[in-house]
């Protein structure tokens, strides 16, 4: 190989570069965040698996079922009905954005878009 | 060939560094902008499109008036124009992605632009606006590309890529045709509702372009030892003679129509623009020193360019000739067309506009950008041109 | 260009055409397949307003609906309640979380007052009577049959709901400002900034979202309210001066209808062919 003398130094330098996050950790990712799940309600829209892996495509097909199709229709969780809604369904059990949804956002580093305009209630 | 770019002299690596500050300059007032919000511009509630569309606008004209030193070449075979072909295909490139660009500084939110393709909007115009550009980039960048690899080789230009030599022809026709539609076919809007917003948009892009390309082929007749022929020179200042003229018969025409008709809607904006407005006592008139530079300026040119003695014997007239052309359509194109539609609001209200210094600042940085990478395309067409002379 | 190239040219552009339409044909299966797929898990009780419209498929740009609703704005009776208006205002601002800058550049509204030459550029103005000399016009949205504003959008961020209502979706807005130059009636504004430096946080309505920063926003006649049988909020407020009255156009047995045909009421710039939903008398 010509010039490896530059060439395998420089591949080193790069996969310790791309590989930083995990040895700078210690290859420890850090504690399982624990959301904490609302007192006074027992069942979500769907199971807590699907929940998990689902919750913003169920947010966005809700998005676009009820404003752009315009089925403003409720649907009942728990014998309780609820519109299709971030602020008023999901947020009205899971009352505390800090507590719930933060704890996994900012563990997985995604910083949605919704709360641009769509807000917990700040507690008076 | 993008070596050719990076082999010059100190006189090209100062004006790359001179546009490259300004470009960072810019990119800087942009990434405020870009965290404040759109309220760091001059824009309103009643005007809300300043000069970054003003710009997309006239700067769209200057890349369909490329067409004009195309079109004689490969339609008519004349021949004169085998040398500044590339010219105008290459300024068309540099043009529009000045226009790309300014159209993305313009949105609220750049990170959703994907939107337009994802749901494609065929009775929005601007659906339409985006794919002629786009279209008519890459046909640009095909046939300039293919043609001066070839020209580089010395053997004919592949057969293949003539259709899209032809195709490029009414695109920048449509180009320039969709981008009036833009703001043609809005009711409400007096001055821009006019069928012949096209047809005008057309004629100062014919000779806004071309005057460009005038002024890069006299500058770099010194600088780089370029000669276009002067044959080829002097048809195309024609073209720009004939283009300014009819694009003033167009504004005459609408001021015939607004003030014989003596329709209030359509003189306002006229009335804006030239005289000034008087609303509630107080007169509004920031435009119209702009206004009257476009006719000064337009007279100037055409004087320059049409007199025996400056047009032939003295370079240094002849490009300020094509720069009064230039400056005077961007007047007319790049400050009032599109301020003075939004005069007055849909509620009758006069609201003025006047760009922040961030927003010239973000302008200005759009447009050394543009110069940058047509002083960067110049110069590889300059440099196959020397190696087949070599 | 030697041969080589001028082959993989030549397939690398065939192949990203065919990458372009091919990923087109997927989008297309994947937004049809999705919502079926998410809708099966839980259901949707009918808890609307009886004569919603149950078709399904895209909206056309201005296709016909068969609900049009409107609004006949009476201003007869809010001159004689000073304040009704203002008291509209209010609670459409709070309802809707609309910002308040100290300055008319950054300026967000829905719904205000204005003066009669204003609001009705192609009436007379010559020699008018004291009671348009003197009180203000209730300006909202004309939700237009035949919306500009729609035709103009890119993206269809802003389009006709079955119901006629023209709504705007916040998520998909690019804030080109189209839709602001194509609006005869001047209705739509821009969040030049973050609306939340406008807003009291801790006083505003927890059940409607703010905006964001650079998109464009407007009266959506409470989309939000009607869709669940409620009155539009400025209706609601008017109480029962019948200041306002709310209802479907296309019905003719509505009270909407039957108050257009016994009075006589004008549109903003009927001449432009957008076919206004909100009337008025003066």
């Amino acid at each position: 190989m010509y010039d490896s003398g530059k060439i395998i130094p420089g591949l080193i330098i790069f996969v310790l570069f791309v590989t930083f996050p995990v040895w700078y950790n210690h290859g420890d990712a850090g504690a399982v965040p624990k959301p904490e799940m609302p007192k006074n309600a027992k069942k979500c829209v769907l199971p807590v698996a699907q929940m998990r892996a689902e919750h913003m495509q169920l947010l966005l097909d809700w998005r676009d079922e009820v404003l752009r199709q315009g089925e403003w229709g409720f649907i009942t969780i728990d014998g309780k009905p609820f519109q299709r809604s971030l602020q008023n369904a999901c947020l009205k059990c899971h009352t505390s954005k800090k507590k719930f949804c933060d704890k996994c956002h900012i563990y997985a580093a995604v910083n949605p878009y919704c709360w641009d305009c769509h807000f917990a209630r700040v507690k008076k | 060939m993008f070596e050719k770019a990076l082999k010059g002299n100190n006189y090209y690596w100062i004006w790359l560094a001179f546009l490259g500050t300004f470009m960072a300059i810019g990119a800087f007032c942009y990434v405020r902008q870009y965290h404040y919000g759109l309220g760091l511009t001059g824009m309103s509630r009643d005007v809300s499109w300043g000069i970054y569309i003003a710009q997309f606008t006239y700067l769209v004209g200057v890349a369909a008036g490329g067409v004009m030193l195309v079109l004689p070449f490969y339609i008519h075979d004349y021949k004169v124009f085998g040398k500044i072909t590339i010219l105008g295909e290459f300024l068309a490139i540099a043009a529009l992605l000045m226009c790309l660009t300014f159209i993305m500084v313009d949105l609220g939110q750049p990170l959703r632009v994907m939107n337009v393709i994802l749901h494609p909007t065929p009775h929005s115009m601007l659906f339409w606006d985006m794919c002629v550009l786009n279209g008519y980039l890459f046909l640009n960048i095909l046939c300039g590309w293919v043609i001066l690899t070839a020209e580089r080789k010395q053997v004919a230009p592949p057969k293949w890529i003539y259709p899209f030599v032809y195709l490029s022809i009414p695109f920048a026709i449509s180009i320039h045709t969709v981008t009036a539609m833009l703001y043609c076919g809005l009711p409400g809007r007096h001055f821009w509702l006019s069928a012949i917003i096209a047809p005008r948009f057309l004629a100062s892009a014919f000779a806004a372009g071309p005057a460009l390309v005038v002024m890069a082929a006299l500058v770099m007749k010194r600088v780089a030892n370029f000669d276009p022929g002067k044959k080829a020179i002097d048809k195309v200042v024609t073209i720009i003679i004939y283009a300014t003229l009819v694009n003033a018969f167009f504004v005459l025409l609408e001021f015939f129509v607004a003030f014989y008709s003596n329709i209030p809607g359509e003189k306002h904006a006229l009335e804006y623009l030239y005289f000034g407005l008087v609303e509630h006592g107080h007169m509004y008139n920031n435009l119209v020193p702009f206004s009257w530079a476009f006719v000064v300026f337009c007279i100037v040119g055409v004087t320059l360019l049409s007199l025996p003695y400056t047009r032939h014997k003295n370079e240094f007239w002849l490009g300020a000739g094509c720069f009064s052309i230039f400056i005077a359509l961007w007047f007319d194109k790049g400050v009032d067309f599109v301020l003075g539609g939004f005069v007055p609001s849909p509620l009758g209200a006069v609201v003025q506009y006047y760009p922040t210094l961030n927003e010239i600042m973000i302008t200005i940085g759009v447009w050394s950008m543009g110069f940058f990478i047509l002083t960067v395309l110049y110069k590889i067409a300059l440099g196959v041109e020397r190696e087949i002379e070599a | 260009m030697d041969k080589k190239r001028r082959e993989f040219l030549k397939i690398a552009g065939i192949s990203t055409l065919a990458g372009l339409g091919g990923t087109a044909v997927i989008d297309r299966l994947a937004t049809g397949a999705s919502p079926a797929r998410a809708r099966a898990a839980y259901e949707i009780n009918s808890l609307s307003p009886a004569g919603q419209p149950k078709e399904k498929g895209p909206a056309k740009a201005a296709a016909k609906t068969s609900q049009r609703l409107g609004l006949v704005i009476d201003m007869r009776k809010f001159n004689a309640n000073p304040g009704l208006a203002e008291k509209c205002i209010k609670t459409c601002d709070f309802l809707h979380n609309i910002p308040h800058f100290n300055n008319k550049k950054d300026e967000v509204k829905w719904v205000w007052l204005t003066g009669y030459e204003n609001a009705f550029q192609e009436h007379s103005h010559y020699y008018r009577n004291e009671t348009l000399e003197k009180n203000q016009v209730l300006l909202l949205c004309n939700q237009c049959d035949d919306p500009p504003c729609v035709r103009a959008c890119p993206t269809k961020a802003t389009f006709k709901a079955k119901n006629g209502i023209v709504a705007q979706d916040y998520h998909r807005c690019i804030g080109c400002r189209f839709c602001m130059a194509a609006c005869p009636y001047g209705s739509r504004s821009f969040n030049w900034r973050d609306p939340r430096g406008g807003l009291d946080m801790k006083h505003i309505n927890p059940e409607y979202p703010t905006r964001m920063r650079g998109v464009v926003e407007k009266c959506t006649m409470c989309v939000e309210r009607v869709g669940i049988g409620k009155l539009p909020a400025c209706v609601e407020a008017t109480g029962d001066t019948k200041a306002m009255i709310f209802g479907d156009l296309n019905d003719a047995n509505s009270e909407i209808r039957k108050f257009l045909k016994e009075n006589y009421t004008i549109q903003r710039k009927p001449s432009l062919g957008t076919h206004p939903s909100v009337f008025y008398i003066v």
